[in-house]
C-alpha cells in the first residue's frame, strides 16, 4: 500500500539501497501486530473469550444478560484499582498497598458522611486527596532515597491497613446511608438505552473521526498511510463490540454508571498514555530508565506521577466498592484485593518488568478474574476454587507475556 | 529541507571566548580518580577532539559536558558564567546534546519515539506524530541512514543503526555545542563519512563539536584541536595536524616519541 515515493513502514532509507520491503499492511500482518505489537490486546481477547465459552458450558446461567450486568457491576471498583496499578508497573514500579488505600478511603467517606456528617462530596474529596498523598510520599521515597517500591509499598500496605482499622474505630463498620445520592447512583444508576446508544454513536464517530484525520494528515505530509480497508475494518469492530454489549446488556437493567466512569478512566489512560509526552515518559522510564534519563527525560517526576496516580485510583476503587457494598468495614479493600488488582493487570498483558501494556489491560484483566470469580459463585463453588482457577489463569499469562517478550527479543 | 539539522541562520555571534570551559574539574568514581582537574575550552566554529587510552576519562569528560556526572570539584562555565549542570535535561537546555557512548537509547521505543524523547513535538498537548515522523525521515536521509522503517523499535536495529539514530538525535533542535563520544565506532565506511560530513557542516554553521574518538582518521579529516587525557589528566593539547604517532606517545605517556617513528 506504500504508494512510491510514500515513505514509512517499508521503505528503504538509503537511496543506493531501494529494495523495497514488502508492505506490512496486509491483514496476516495486521493480526501480527495485534498479537505481537506494543499494544497487542489480542491473546487477552482471545483469552477472555475461551475464559466465557467454558464458563457457559459448565454454568449456562453465566451469559444471561442479568448475570453480565452483574459481571460489570463487581469488575468496576477492582478495575480501578487495577487501572492505577497498570500505571506503575508502566513506570517499572510496583505497589503492594492499593488494597490497603482503598479500605482506608472507604473509611474516610463512612466516618467522614455519617460519623462527622459531612457532604458527601467532601468526603470523596478528603479520601482521594489522602490516596494522592500517600502516592506523593511514595513517589519521594522512591526517587529521592532510591527506596525499592517493593519494600515501600509492602510497608504501606501494613501501616495503612492499620489506619483504616483506626479510622473505623471499634465498631469495624460502617454503613452508608441507603438514600445519599452516591450509594444509589452505584447501585442503582444505570444509563437510559437511549442516552447509551448515543454515547456508542458519539465514540464510534470520534475514532472514524481521529483515524480520518490522522490519515488525512500522513497523507499530506508524504508518510505511509493505513488502507481504507483497515480503517473500515477497525471502526467497524469497535462499533459491533460496542453495539452487542450495550445491546444485550440493555435486555437486562443496562450499563452501570460507574461503569460508565470505569470506561471513562481507561479511556483517558490510554490517550494519555499513547498520546502525550506524559505517556512517552511512562514508557520510556519504564523500560530503560537510565536511557531515559540521559535522554532528557523528567524521571524524577514521571515515576512521582504514576504513583500518585495509583494510589489516587485506588481511593476512588476504594469509595465505589463502599458505594456498591453500601458501607465500608475491616474487610474494604482487604485480603486479596491488591492481588486481584495486580493479577488482573498482568493478566490484561501489561508487564511486570516494566515499559509495556496499555491501559485497556485494566479493563480486560479485570473482565477475565471477575468472570471466573462469578462463574464459578453460579456453580456453587467455594474461594478456594476461585483462588485456584485465578492462580492459574495468571500463571498462563505470565507465561504468554514470557514468550511474546522472548519472541520480541529474538525479532 | 535542511532545517532540522541546521539552522536557517547561523547562530547568533557571541563575543569570542569559549563557549563551554571546564575549570578545575575533578570526578572520582569510588577509588578511581576519572578525571583530574581537567580544563577545557570549546569554542564555537571548533572541533576539538579528545583522545586516549580505554579508561583515561573521555566518557567521565563528555558526561560531565552532557549533565549525565556531577563533577565533585571544579566549574562548569557556559558563555564565561558558571552553571550547574545536574541533569541531561538541563545541559540540552543550555544547548549541549550528547550522543554518549552506550547509545543511551530506549530499546522497546520505536526509531522516532527515541529521535524525540524528551523533546517531542506537540499540538495541542498532544503528540504531533505526524510532524515527528516527517522529521526524522529528513534527519535521517541527512545522514544517510539506512533504517528499514522509524516505526520499528529500535531493538531490531543493527549496531550501526542504532549509532546513527543516536547521532541524530542529539543533532535534532541545532544545539550549540554537540558532544560527541565515539561517535563513529561502529559505522560503515559510508555513514562514517557522512558523520564527518556533517561534524564539518557543523563547524561551519559556528558550533562547537566535541569530538570522542579512536580513529584515526576522524581526528585527521577533522579535529582543530586535540586534547590527550591519560588517566583523568589533560596531557597537552595538540593541534589537529599533530601524526597519531606522536598522539599514541602522548597517550601512553612516552612523552618523547622514539626516534626511529620520527
Ligand atoms: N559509573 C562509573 N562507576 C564507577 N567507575 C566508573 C564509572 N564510569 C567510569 N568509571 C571509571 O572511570 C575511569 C574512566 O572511565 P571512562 O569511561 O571515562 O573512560 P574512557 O576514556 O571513556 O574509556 P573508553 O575508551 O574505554 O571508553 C575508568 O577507570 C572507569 O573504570
Ligand atoms: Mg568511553
Amino acid at each position: 500500500m506504500n504508494a512510491d515515493g510514500m515513505r514509512g513502514g517499508g521503505r528503504t532509507l538509503a537511496a543506493v539501497d531501494p529494495a523495497p520491503e514488502p508492505p506490512r499492511v496486509g491483514p496476516g500482518a495486521v493480526l501480527r501486530q495485534w498479537f505481537h505489537g506494543e499494544h497487542g490486546v489480542a491473546p487477552i481477547v482471545v483469552g477472555l473469550v475461551l475464559v466465557w465459552v467454558v464458563l457457559a458450558a459448565i454454568a449456562p446461567d453465566f451469559l444471561s444478560a442479568e448475570n453480565l450486568v452483574n459481571l460489570t457491576l463487581q469488575s468496576v471498583p477492582v478495575g480501578v484499582i487495577a487501572l492505577g496499578v497498570v500505571l506503575v508497573l508502566l513506570v517499572g514500579q510496583i505497589d503492594l498497598s492499593v488494597g490497603s488505600v482503598s479500605g482506608l478511603a472507604a473509611a474516610i467517606v463512612a466516618v467522614g458522611t455519617v460519623t462527622a456528617g459531612w457532604p458527601f462530596a467532601l468526603g470523596v474529596l478528603v479520601a482521594l486527596a489522602c490516596g494522592m498523598a500517600v502516592g506523593l510520599v511514595y513517589g519521594v521515597l522512591s526517587t529521592r532515597l532510591g527506596l525499592p517500591s517493593f519494600v515501600i509499598t509492602l510497608a504501606g500496605l501494613l501501616f495503612f491497613a492499620g489506619v483504616q482499622l483506626r479510622v473505623l474505630g471499634p465498631l469495624g463498620s460502617i454503613n452508608l446511608p441507603f438514600e445519599s445520592w452516591f450509594v444509589r447512583a452505584v447501585q442503582q444508576g444505570f444509563l437510559d438505552p437511549r442516552v447509551a446508544w448515543v454515547l456508542v454513536a458519539v465514540w464510534v464517530l470520534a475514532y472514524l473521526g481521529t483515524q480520518i484525520w490522522a490519515r488525512e494528515r500522513r497523507r499530506r505530509a508524504e508518510l505511509s498511510c493505513v488502507p481504507w480497508s483497515q480503517v473500515v475494518l477497525r471502526t467497524g469492530a469497535l462499533a459491533l463490540v460496542l453495539s452487542a454489549t450495550v445491546g444485550y446488556l440493555s435486555t437486562a437493567r443496562g450499563v452501570g454508571y460507574s461503569v460508565v466512569l470505569f470506561v471513562v478512566l481507561v479511556i483517558i489512560a490510554d490517550v494519555a498514555l499513547r498520546r502525550t509526552r506524559w505517556g512517552r515518559s511512562v514508557r520510556a522510564v519504564g523500560s530503560d530508565r537510565r536511557a531515559a534519563l540521559l535522554s532528557g527525560v523528567a524521571v524524577h517526576r514521571t515515576v512521582v506521577s504514576c504513583f500518585v496516580a495509583c494510589t489516587t485510583l485506588a481511593a476512588l476503587g476504594g469509595i465505589l466498592a463502599a458505594g456498591r457494598l453500601g458501607a465500608a468495614n475491616q474487610g474494604t479493600g482487604g485480603a486479596d484485593t491488591y492481588l486481584t488488582a495486580i493479577a488482573a493487570a498482568v493478566i490484561g498483558g501489561t508487564s511486570l518488568f516494566g515499559g509495556r501494556g496499555s491501559a485497556w489491560s485494566a479493563l480486560l484483566g479485570v473482565l477475565v478474574i471477575q468472570s471466573v470469580a462469578n462463574g464459578l459463585t453460579l456453580l456453587d463453588l467455594d474461594q478456594a476454587t476461585r483462588f485456584m482457577v485465578t492462580g492459574a489463569v495468571l500463571l498462563g499469562a505470565i507465561i504468554v507475556d514470557m514468550l511474546v517478550r522472548r519472541r520480541r527479543q529474538e525479532a | 529541507m535542511n532545517e532540522s539539522i541546521e539552522p536557517g541562520s547561523a547562530l547568533p555571534r557571541t563575543p569570542a571566548g569559549p563557549v563551554v570551559s571546564l575549570r578545575g574539574v575533578s570526578k572520582r568514581f569510588g577509588g578511581v580518580r576519572a578525571l583530574v582537574d581537567v580544563d577545557v575550552d570549546v569554542h564555537e566554529h571548533e572541533v576539538l577532539a579528545v583522545v586516549g587510552d580505554n579508561g583515561a576519562g573521555k566518557s567521565t569528560l563528555a558526561g560531565v559536558l552532557a549533565g549525565a556526572h556531577r563533577p565533585d570539584s571544579g566549574q562548569v562555565l557556559v558563555d564565561g558564567a558558571p552553571v550547574v549542570l545536574d541533569s541531561p535535561a538541563a545541559a540540552r537546555a543550555l544547548g549541549i546534546a550528547t550522543v554518549f557512548q552506550e547509545l543511551a537509547l530506549v530499546n522497546d521505543l520505536d526509531v522516532v519515539e527515541n529521535l524525540f524523547l524528551g523533546h517531542e513535538v506537540g499540538r495541542g498537548g498532544f503528540l504531533d506524530e505526524v510532524e515527528m515522523e516527517r522529521r526524522a525521515w529528513q534527519v535521517l536521509d541527512q545522514l544517510a541512514a539506512s533504517v528499514p522503517s522509524v516505526r520499528d523499535p529500535v531493538r531490531t536495529l543493527s549496531g550501526g543503526q542504532r549509532q546513527v539514530i543516536a547521532v541524530a538525535r542529539a543533532l535534532l533542535g541545532s544545539p550549540r555545542v554537540v558532544v560527541l563520544d565515539e561517535p563513529t565506532a561502529s559505522l560503515g565506511v559510508r555513514q562514517t563519512a557522512q558523520v564527518l560530513n556533517l561534524i564539518t557542516r557543523l563547524r561551519a554553521r559556528g558550533h562547537a563539536v566535541v569530538l570522542v574518538s579512536h580513529q584515526a582518521g576522524d581526528l585527521q579529516a577533522v579535529a582543530d584541536r586535540i586534547l590527550v587525557l591519560r588517566l583523568g589528566r589533560v596531557h597537552g593539547t595538540y593541534t589537529g595536524e599533530t601524526s597519531y604517532e606522536d598522539l599514541l606517545a602522548a597517550m601512553t605517556g612516552a612523552v618523547r616519541p622514539s626516534p626511529g617513528r620520527r
